[in-house]
């Protein structure tokens, strides 16, 4: 193992992957949800020969376009960050995830681009079918995508398959292990259900908009009905049993991060789950707490008196660093998680009585409903990023030795702040674009304009 | 295993350069071959389709080094650090700036879209021609294994040492009106009218401009490097590529003038390939030249990853290539022929 040296640019490296990072999953955690909604719809539309599927799909197609636009554009720099500003990363464990993140390039992306290509210019010229076909190779891209990612993420949250040369650099022992990473596994499932939330929540609410506006009523009763009941299923999934699994992974490997989460200064038995309250650093306990008993034990171990670590039990350099942002990025997780599923709950029973349609404050809750899943998966990534800390490669690599030494501070303040900037203005820009299209509505079949 | 990497690295290269190229030497020449709307669209829909999976070679190029050569990379990247940043930002707005501007009605609008593409289309090959000039050329590495360059050096002939100088701007040059010339091949295909032959008549002047830069550039390199040109006169594969390059070379100059831009860009994309081929084979084993001691270098046999793993990323790299290049194949049937502009809405 490597000697830990303090880089002054480091805060600045990791703020500045943070950024990026958070910025681009805005737009794939709705494309990888979103694809199998379009699948789904152009299954729809082949088995029933109903319009309103296709012109359904029509339209999510365009927003997914857009949004794999920005996917891409946001995607370049986060590729190009780990060998910019992690160089240390790069070298250290390129010989293990250069695997999964080469074969994303050559299984998923060229698989995603083609067929976004023929999904979106295609119609006119494909069968059916074939249009079809491309609908469901995008979802396959895009998921296989998701794979590829995750699986290098699993890496650096619990390394397997790898063995340690004595310069500290990681290389591939087993190939099946390393794809195969239970970790990696528990954590894709989590993921692609999360952004099944996501992209159920976005076409529920427009299909809400649609249906407050008493416009493109057809469409707008399709979008509502896939929404709910895609969201109801994928909000129950991400809680029960995903995000119940992903829980009990962070009990048994990252301890020091569990603590951290449920901000857990001392040990022992019975613990108990804290709903609200706001740690204190300094005085090590938790202000206003509201605590169910024994619950932790519970959830972390299947046993109500079971022993949780706090904090305590790690020595400084074993902590994760930002123990208040893990704190409230895991609780408004868990929090928002909760609404979600009693959100669709409601709304599918309205459905199922024939009366979501015209129930405007439910048309309307569904609607302001729409940006608290992309704050949720942030703040479920927020979680897994910050309770991996210190380590970029858990156990092996620490992130003060991971970065890249010959770049300094101010360079990377500067390119900080130039993303700052460009994706404020690329942010802008998207919202009126999607605005746009929601504010056009779903086009008709295949003819002038399409 | 080394050397089979290496060349997988170079074929990624050379097929991502032919690929993207062709839509940056198009977005270089937007400004030029468009005036009008409708104009503006035939060259859209001439790359629309293409471009993103054109630029996925990029990425997978980027993760094959990842895999492979991840100190190359590294060293690279990081002592680039600005200049791969400024690439960053051009390839972001290039990608933003195509693909929203069918999106907005105004005119204004679609003219700042237009200027951004074509700016960004044409910053790209000149900032790509510099890395390679600076890759010919060599870096500073010390015995750390790093080097860190600032992004201006001072411009006089007899030093070369910044990122950008005379020497990687001549190189960057040259990229520039190549792939300006395999662009205008690539609309003189595929394009609608006007813009066919206003591409076609540019061909003939960019690939006389491309001839005399690559003298320049011949003769630079070999003032600058003459132990690469040497290893590219007396290594066999260096130069029969070399000659493939001038064959092809010339062959797409004579079929541009009899009217055949589609067997013309197939020549130039031909040419492209064997020179980077030929430069990569020269090269050998050096990835990262050391300006300072050779004996810091980086080479495909000092920074590669252990065998089993190179192995291993051999077997899913052989199954990954045909169905890409399949893919890409799909695409291309898809649209052969000339691509008539979309009407307002199509696409995305």
């Amino acid at each position: 193992m490597r000697t830990t040296t303090m880089d002054p640019a480091l805060d600045l490296h990791r703020l500045q992957f943070a950024f990026t990072a958070t910025f681009h999953y805005l737009f794939p955690q709705l494309t990888m949800g979103l694809a199998l909604l379009v699948f789904a719809m152009k299954t729809m539309a082949l088995r029933t020969g109903q319009a309103r599927w296709n012109e359904s799909a029509r339209f999510w197609i365009r927003i997914f376009g857009v949004n794999f636009a920005f996917g891409v554009a946001t995607g370049i720099p986060l590729e190009f960050q780990f060998a910019t500003n992690w160089a240390r990363f790069t070298e250290g464990a390129g010989a293990v995830v250069g695997h999964t993140l080469g074969m994303e390039g050559m299984y998923a992306f060229f698989l995603e681009s083609s067929f976004l290509a023929l999904l979106v210019w295609g119609e006119r010229r494909l069968s059916p079918r074939a249009h079809w076909g491309a609908a469901l190779a995008l979802f396959v891209g895009t998921w296989l995508s998701g794979w590829f990612i995750v699986a290098t993420n699993a890496f650096m949250q619990h390394p397997v398959g790898h063995v340690v040369l004595p310069d500290g650099s990681v290389v591939l022992e087993s190939f099946g292990a390393f794809l195969t990473n239970p970790w990696a596994f528990v954590q894709y499932t989590h993921t692609m259900v999360g952004s099944l939330v996501t992209a159920s929540f976005v076409v529920a609410a427009v299909g809400a908009w649609w249906a407050l506006r008493r416009e493109h009523e057809a469409v707008a009763r399709t979008n509502l009905a896939v929404g709910t009941s895609f969201g109801l299923a994928s909000a129950i999934l991400v809680a029960f049993p995903t995000g119940d699994w992903q829980g009990k992974l962070v009990a048994e490997h990252q301890p020091a991060a569990l603590a951290a989460m449920e901000g857990r200064f001392e040990s022992g038995s019975h613990a108990e789950l804290v709903l609200i309250g706001q740690p204190d650093i300094r005085t090590e306990t938790i202000d206003n707490p509201i605590v169910v008993p024994g619950m932790l034990s519970f959830i972390a171990y299947g046993s109500f008196s079971k022993d949780v670590k706090g904090l305590a039990d790690f020595p400084p350099a074993e902590r994760p660093d930002q123990i208040e942002l893990l704190y409230y990025a895991f609780h408004i997780m868990v929090g928002l998680g909760t609404l979600f599923i009693a959100l669709m709950l409601v709304a599918n029973l309205w459905r199922w009585r024939g009366k979501l349609h015209g129930s405007r404050p439910l048309l309307w809750a569904l609607l302001l409903a729409a940006p608290f899943p992309y704050i949720a998966n942030t703040a479920g990534w927020m979680t897994t990023e910050l309770g991996r800390q210190p380590w970029a490669v858990h156990g092996i690599l620490r992130t003060a030795d991971a970065s890249s030494e010959q770049v300094h501070g101010g360079s990377t303040m500067f390119t900080l702040l130039g993303f700052m900037g460009l994706y404020l203005v690329l942010g802008i820009l998207f919202l009126f674009l999607v605005g746009r299209e929601i504010a056009h509505g779903p086009r008709p079949a295949v003819g002038a304009a399409h | 295993m080394e050397m089979i990497w290496f060349g997988i690295v170079s074929v990624m290269a050379a097929l991502w350069v032919v690929l993207d190229g062709f839509d940056m030497g198009a977005g270089a020449l937007h400004l030029v071959v468009a005036r009008e709307e409708r104009e503006r669209r035939s060259v859209l829909a001439a790359i629309g389709p293409f471009w993103d999976g054109n630029e996925v070679w990029l990425l997978a190029l980027g993760g094959a080094l990842f895999l492979a050569f991840p100190a190359v990379l590294a060293t690279s990247f990081a002592g680039l650090y600005m200049a791969v940043f400024l690439i960053t930002w051009c390839l972001v707005l290039r990608g933003i700036s195509l693909e929203v501007r069918s999106h907005v009605a105004g005119r204004e609008w679609r003219a700042f879209f237009d200027v951004l593409f074509s700016l960004s289309s044409a910053l790209l090959p000149i900032l790509f021609g510099a890395a390679l000039g600076n890759v010919l050329r060599g870096f500073p590495i010390d015995s750390s294994g790093q080097f860190s360059l600032g992004l201006f050096g001072d411009f006089d002939p007899r030093s070369a040492s910044g990122v950008l100088d005379w020497y990687t701007v001549l190189v960057a040059a040259m990229a520039l009106v190549a792939l300006a010339h395999h662009g205008a091949l690539w609309l003189a295909h595929k394009a609608a009218e006007p813009v066919r032959s206003r591409a076609a008549r540019l061909a003939g002047p960019a690939w006389i401009g491309t001839a005399s830069l690559w003298l320049a550039c011949g003769f630079a390199t070999q003032h600058l490097r003459p132990d690469l040109m040497s290893a590219a006169w007396s290594r066999p594969l260096p130069l029969a590529l070399g000659i493939v390059a001038m064959a092809s070379f010339g062959a797409s100059f004579a079929l541009a003038r009899r009217g055949r831009a589609g067997l013309a860009f197939l020549a130039s994309a031909g040419f492209l390939v064997a020179l980077l081929a030929a430069t990569a084979a020269a090269a050998w084993p050096t990835m990262l030249h050391s300006t300072l001691s050779t004996r810091w270098s980086l080479t495909a046999l000092n920074s590669a990853t252990p065998a089993e793993g190179l192995a291993t990323g051999l077997v899913w790299w052989s199954l990954a290539f045909p169905i890409a290049l399949t893919w890409l194949f799909l695409l291309l049937r898809l649209h052969r022929g000339t691509i008539q502009p979309a009407a307002d809405g199509e696409g995305y």
